[in-house]
């Protein structure tokens, strides 16, 4: 499996570090997660389900490598899970295609 | 410095030391299982061909129409007369009937251990097993045969000795050879702080009962002689040994207990994916599968790395990714590796078949994978820790690799519970120490459907203890599924 790093070229999947899934996304607001008001607890549950689970879906999968024995650069993988063909690869900034809040 | 650290260690050594008599519960564990009994006939001889079973050949009546052959040394010399011609399959093709008590899916080691012992221990033989290809053909078959009770936390050590006092009776239990050998399996270590953490799980497992020994170097030269002790960046400073542990030939155990359930009714569906899960009102009222709707009460799921795929039928997801795990064998080589060894300065572990191929494996490739194979730079890095605790190895010809599909969960222990859907009971989970584990899980997945509540062994692999805080992270990485 070979991953074409858009800064780097073609590299070996060793040099490369695997976070999985892209499609989580961090709960907005991780202070609401306290508490035992009603919101605090479906906030808690938010916060675990986005820690915890994962649809682990066969076929495609768009998932977070780390270019660690290269540029360290995040990297955005489009690879097939079912067969290893890897797709399209940009970097973390593009990739999260801006549904990623950032956390401040 | 060097000094007390030293003397510390050789205290703990005396602590759990070789010489100890072992515990009570162990010795109990040991007698009970009458595998111990034959082989101080001696030999594997007894072993192999069932004298075990002397005076017990007889053709038993079934609960259905046939008979069953019970297996013993005279089957196997009645059929020697014979020239081998009046074998017969060992487990029926049923069609599927309209609807069962409970259906299991999945048609692995768990699966089928399941069914046997809802048959046996809870009486339900009205009992079907939905198996997608044909029966073992995933991880039970894919794995490197280890068994083992050595862990550290408190809701995995009785679990595992439950599944090994299960391994030390099974083949007298389901009349089938396994192959169950109690070789032993020996943990390196390769530092001070490697050989505290050893004493102290070795601790742990004795206060649960679990035999361990902590052995210095020259017990581990004793042993395996072989290997590079004097490594200059991972020498090897001792291991800790279980002498309980060893290897179990991995598609017997699919096929003696596919065909002890079948011999307590159980039909074993092959080539029956399921494609759906049929739910009215929040109850599970059966499966549609590539051979038509089948109902059931209730529905047990033991799909490995596929189980989320499964869940998600049922409107579930879960705390699992799947991943691939490689294996690799050697050619056939004379007596090498006496029992399981294993490198603690990497991920790496090693043992020879009874046809005399070296059998080892180390981590996962790392990355999300349905495929069953891998990658090279995971070959290479087994490869590298393979001549690195055992450079003679090096000379040895790799005949085969292949991959299987680990259901990583995120603390690496596994789910045995229901789930929110009534009826719906889930399995998964087993990440890469499922087949050690195929007996005790089998036996607790089968309580826990028919009794709607967890034995107390699974009770700590409850399903929502994400949600609630209550993980139990052996090796405490976090939930990162890769890691562990």
């Amino acid at each position: 499996m070979r991953i074409l790093c858009p800064y780097c070229g073609q590299r070996s999947n060793a040099e490369f570090s695997y976070l999985g899934d892209a499609a989580p996304v961090r709960p907005r607001d991780v202070r609401r997660a306290t508490g035992e008001s009603a919101t605090g607890n479906a906030a808690l549950r938010e916060f675990s389900d986005y820690v915890y689970l994962r649809t682990n879906p066969p076929g495609l999968l768009r998932e977070w490598w780390q270019h660690t024995g290269g540029c360290r650069a995040w990297l955005v993988v489009e690879r097939n899970v079912t067969t290893h063909q890897i797709g399209a690869v940009v970097g973390a900034r593009d990739g999260a295609g801006g549904t990623r809040e950032m956390s401040r | 410095m060097n000094v007390p650290r030293q003397r510390r260690a050789r205290d703990v050594v005396a602590t759990i030391g070789p010489k100890e008599e072992l515990s009570p519960v162990v010795a109990t564990a040991n007698t009970r299982g009458s595998i111990s009994l034959s082989r101080s006939l001696s030999g594997s001889f007894c072993h192999k061909f069932g004298v075990s079973g002397l005076g017990m050949a007889f053709l038993r009546a079934p609960p259905r129409s046939g008979f069953i052959v019970h297996y013993s040394i005279f089957s196997i010399l009645s059929q020697a007369f014979k020239g081998q011609t009046g074998w017969t399959p060992v487990w029926r093709e049923p069609e599927p009937k309209p609807a069962y008590d409970a259906i299991v899916v999945g048609g692995g080691g768990h699966g089928l251990a399941t069914a046997y012992y809802l048959a046996k221990n809870h009486g339900l033989t009205n009992v079907a097993v939905v198996e997608k290809g044909w029966i073992g053909s995933g991880n039970v078959g894919r794995n490197t045969t280890i068994i083992r009770s050595n862990y550290r936390e408190h809701g995995n050590i009785p679990f595992y000795e439950k599944s090994l006092q299960l391994w030390e009776g099974l083949e007298q239990d389901i009349n089938y050879n396994a192959m169950v050998s109690q070789r032993g399996v020996l943990n390196l270590f390769h530092s001070d702080a490697q050989r505290d953490a050893a004493a102290r799980r070795g601790n742990a497992m004795r206060l649960n009962g679990v035999d361990a020994e902590l052995l210095d170097r020259d017990g581990v030269r004793a042993i395996v002689p072989n290997l590079d002790f004097d490594n200059a960046r991972f020498p090897i400073s001792g291991g800790l040994l279980q002498r309980r542990g060893g290897t179990v030939r991995h598609d017997a155990v699919a096929w003696g207990y596919a065909r002890a359930a079948d011999q307590r009714g159980v039909d074993i569906l092959q080539n029956c994916e399921v494609t759906g899960i049929r739910i009215d009102n929040g109850r599970v009222t059966g499966v549609e599968t590539a051979r038509g709707f089948i109902g059931a009460k209730k529905v047990g799921l033991a799909c490995a790395g596929n189980s989320s795929r499964v869940a998600a039928m049922a409107g579930l997801r879960l705390p699992i990714e799947s991943h691939v795990l490689q294996a690799f064998v050697t050619e056939g080589i004379k007596p090498l590796v006496p029992n399981v060894v294993t490198f603690g300065a990497g991920h790496f572990y090693i043992s020879q078949s009874d046809k005399g191929g070296l059998v080892f494996g180390g981590s996962l490739d790392g990355y999300n994978s349905y495929a069953q194979r891998g990658n090279l730079p995971a070959v290479e890095e087994v490869m590298e820790e393979a001549v690195a605790v055992m450079p003679s190895a090096g000379r040895l010809r790799v005949l085969r690799s292949w991959g299987g599909i680990m259901d990583m969960s995120m603390d690496g222990s596994p789910i045995i519970d229901k789930t929110p859907v009534a009826g719906l009971y889930l399995n998964c989970g087993w990440c890469y120490g499922g087949f050690k584990a195929t007996p005790a899980s089998g036996f607790c997945f089968a309580h826990t459907m028919a009794n709607d509540e967890p034995h107390e062994l699974n009770a700590p692999y409850r399903l929502d203890r994400f949600a609630t805080g209550n993980l139990l992270d052996e090796a405490g990485t976090g939930a990162q599924p890769n890691l562990h």
